[in-house]
C-alpha cells in the first residue's frame, strides 16, 4: 500500500509569515491549518500541496500566546484561524475576516480548550 | 451613496438541506458581501476519538457525513494503518475504490437532484433521485447500509463481493449509464438551466486556488487537481484523468460534477476487471504511536483526516478538514457581486454539506 510522505518542519512563531509566503509563491496551494493540544500548549500544522507534494509546518504555541494571521497571505486561512480560535480559544492576531467568535455557536465556549489527554481523562 | 440593507440567509431556508446562515449585505438587489456562520449541528465528533477505541471510532468517522460516509470511513482506517504501517491485502483496496466510486455517485445524483429543484425543475430532480436509488440498491446489497456502510474496517474491509455480484453491479451500471447520459444531457444542454447557471457565481482561476477551493468547486475553475492522484486505495493502478472546466460559474461546476459520474463508473469498471482474489483483511495487533495525515477525494473534494496516537488503544487527536469547510471562502468570493436571487443557486454549486463541515 502507497503512504504518502509526510515532512514536517518545526518553526518558530517568527518564522510563520515568512515560511507560508516562501510557499505561496512557489506555488504551494493551503490544504488545512490544524490545531492540537499537546502537553498543554497547542501543536499548529500548516500543510501545503503543491503538484502532489505535502509539506507541513508546525508551530508550537504556549497556554496564552497570540498566534499571527496567514490570511494576508493565503486568503482562506481566515476560516481555519476562526475555527481554532472558536474551538480553542486560541488569540489570532491579523486576520482578514473575523468573526469574533461567532463562526461556531457552540453551547460550550472554547471546547476543545481542556487538555483532557494531559490529564489522563482518556 | 446607496443604502446597504442586511438579509439573513438560512440556517432555515427552502433550498438549504442543512442549517448555514448568511448575512448577506445588499446594495439594492447586489450582494456586496456575505457574512457566514455555522455551528447550528456541531457535534464535536473530533473530541470522542479521545473517548472510543481506535477500532470502534471508524463508526463515529462515517457518522460525520450521511451521503460520504464510506469516504470518511475510509480516510480514518488509512490514517490508522498509515500510523501502524498496516499492509492492507490488494482486494480490499480494490473493494474501497468501488465502494468509493459508488458514494460519488449517489452523492453527485444527489446534489444534481437537488439542483435542479433548486432551479425550480421537479421533474429532472425525481429523475436524479430516481436513478440514485439503483446505486444505493446496489450498496444496500454489498454493504447492508444504504447511507452508513460500516464495510471498512482498520486492515481492511468487512465484506468481500462475489465475483457474480460484482459482475451483476457492472451490467447494472452498464444500464444505468444510459438514463445517465440522458439525465446529464438536460443538465448540459437545457436552455432554462444554462440560463440560470451561466455566467453566475464566477470564481476566477487564481482566486479559486488562493481562497482554498477544493473538487469541483476547484476543478470547475480550471485545476485539475484531484486527490485519487495520489493513488490510494487502487488508484494507482487505475487510470482516469480529472475533470476540468474553466468557465468558473455555476454551470461549470455542474458540468464537472455531471461529467465525473462517468469517470466513475469507468472506474469502476476497470477495478471489478482489474481486482486480485485473496483475503480482505489483515489482522491488527498494537496500537497507534505516531501520526498521520490521510487525503482522500470525497464527492465534494479534496479531505483530510489528521489522526495522532501515543500507543494506547485511544487515539489523543482527530482533527478532520471537509472540502465544504475549505469551500466556505471561496463561496464568499463567488456572492460577491451577484444578485439576490442567484444566490441559493450559488450556494448549491459548491454541494454544501454542513453536517460534513461542522463534524
Amino acid at each position: 500500500m502507497k503512504y504518502e510522505e509526510q515532512p514536517i518542519t518545526m518553526i518558530t512563531i517568527d518564522e510563520l509569515l515568512p515560511r507560508t509566503t516562501r510557499f505561496f509563491e512557489e506555488g504551494y496551494r493551503l490544504v488545512q491549518i490544524g490545531c492540537t493540544r499537546v502537553d498543554g500548549n497547542f501543536e499548529i500544522n500548516y500543510s501545503f500541496d503543491k503538484d502532489y507534494r505535502f509539506e507541513n509546518l508546525r508551530v508550537i504555541l504556549q497556554e496564552g500566546g497570540t498566534l499571527p494571521s496567514i490570511s494576508a497571505v493565503y486568503f482562506g486561512a481566515f476560516i481555519y484561524e476562526n475555527e481554532i480560535h472558536d474551538l480553542y480559544g486560541v488569540s489570532v492576531t491579523g486576520m482578514n475576516i473575523d468573526f469574533k467568535g461567532t463562526l461556531y455557536r457552540t453551547t460550550i465556549k472554547y471546547p476543545f480548550s481542556t487538555d483532557t489527554t494531559k490529564e489522563g481523562d482518556s | 451613496m446607496t443604502r446597504q440593507i442586511i438579509i439573513p440567509f438560512g440556517p432555515q431556508h427552502p433550498v438549504l438541506p442543512e442549517p448555514i446562515h448568511l448575512d448577506l449585505v445588499l446594495e439594492d438587489e447586489i450582494v456586496v458581501d456575505a457574512i457566514p456562520s455555522i455551528g447550528y449541528v456541531h457535534r464535536g465528533l473530533e473530541k470522542l476519538v479521545e473517548r472510543r477505541e481506535f477500532t470502534e471510532y471508524v463508526y463515529v468517522a462515517e457518522r460525520i457525513c450521511g451521503i460520504c460516509s464510506f469516504v470518511h470511513g475510509l480516510a480514518y482506517c488509512q490514517g490508522v494503518e498509515g500510523i501502524m504501517k498496516i499492509e492492507v491485502p490488494e482486494r480490499a483496496l480494490y473493494l474501497r475504490t468501488i465502494w468509493s466510486e459508488y458514494s460519488r455517485l449517489h452523492s453527485h445524483l444527489l446534489t444534481l437532484g437537488l439542483f435542479a429543484d433548486v432551479l425550480g425543475f421537479e421533474n429532472l430532480f425525481m429523475n436524479a433521485w430516481r436513478l440514485r436509488e439503483h446505486i444505493l440498491d446496489d450498496m444496500e446489497a454489498t454493504t447492508g447500509g444504504r447511507v452508513i456502510q460500516g464495510s471498512c474496517k482498520v486492515g481492511g474491509v468487512r465484506r468481500d463481493i462475489s465475483s457474480e455480484k460484482l459482475d451483476q453491479m457492472v451490467s447494472g451500471l452498464n444500464e444505468l449509464e444510459k438514463e445517465m447520459k440522458e439525465l446529464t444531457e438536460v443538465f448540459l444542454r437545457d436552455s432554462s438551466i444554462k440560463s440560470r447557471l451561466c455566467g453566475v457565481g464566477i470564481l476566477p482561476k487564481k482566486e479559486a486556488f488562493e481562497y482554498g477551493a477544493v473538487g469541483p468547486t476547484l476543478r470547475g475553475s480550471g485545476w485539475s487537481i484531484d486527490a485519487r492522484k495520489l493513488g490510494y486505495a487502487a488508484f494507482s493502478k487505475l487510470h482516469f484523468e480529472p475533470v476540468v472546466e474553466t468557465q468558473g460559474d455555476c454551470y461549470a461546476r455542474c458540468v464537472v460534477r455531471a461529467k465525473e459520474m462517468f469517470v466513475s463508473i469507468d472506474l469502476i469498471r476497470q477495478a471489478v476487471q482489474k481486482i486480485p482474489d485473496g483475503p480482505v483483511e489483515v489482522k491488527v495487533t498494537g496500537a497507534p504511536d505516531g501520526e498521520y495525515f490521510t487525503r482522500v477525494e470525497q464527492p465534494r473534494g479534496e479531505l483530510v483526516h489528521y489522526l495522532k496516537g501515543n500507543g494506547t488503544k485511544n487515539l489523543v487527536r482527530s482533527r478532520v478538514r471537509t472540502p465544504t469547510f475549505t469551500n466556505i471562502p471561496p463561496l464568499v468570493a463567488m456572492l460577491k457581486g451577484c444578485e439576490l436571487a442567484d444566490v441559493p443557486v450559488i450556494v448549491h454549486s459548491i454541494d454544501p454539506c454542513i453536517g460534513c463541515a461542522e463534524r
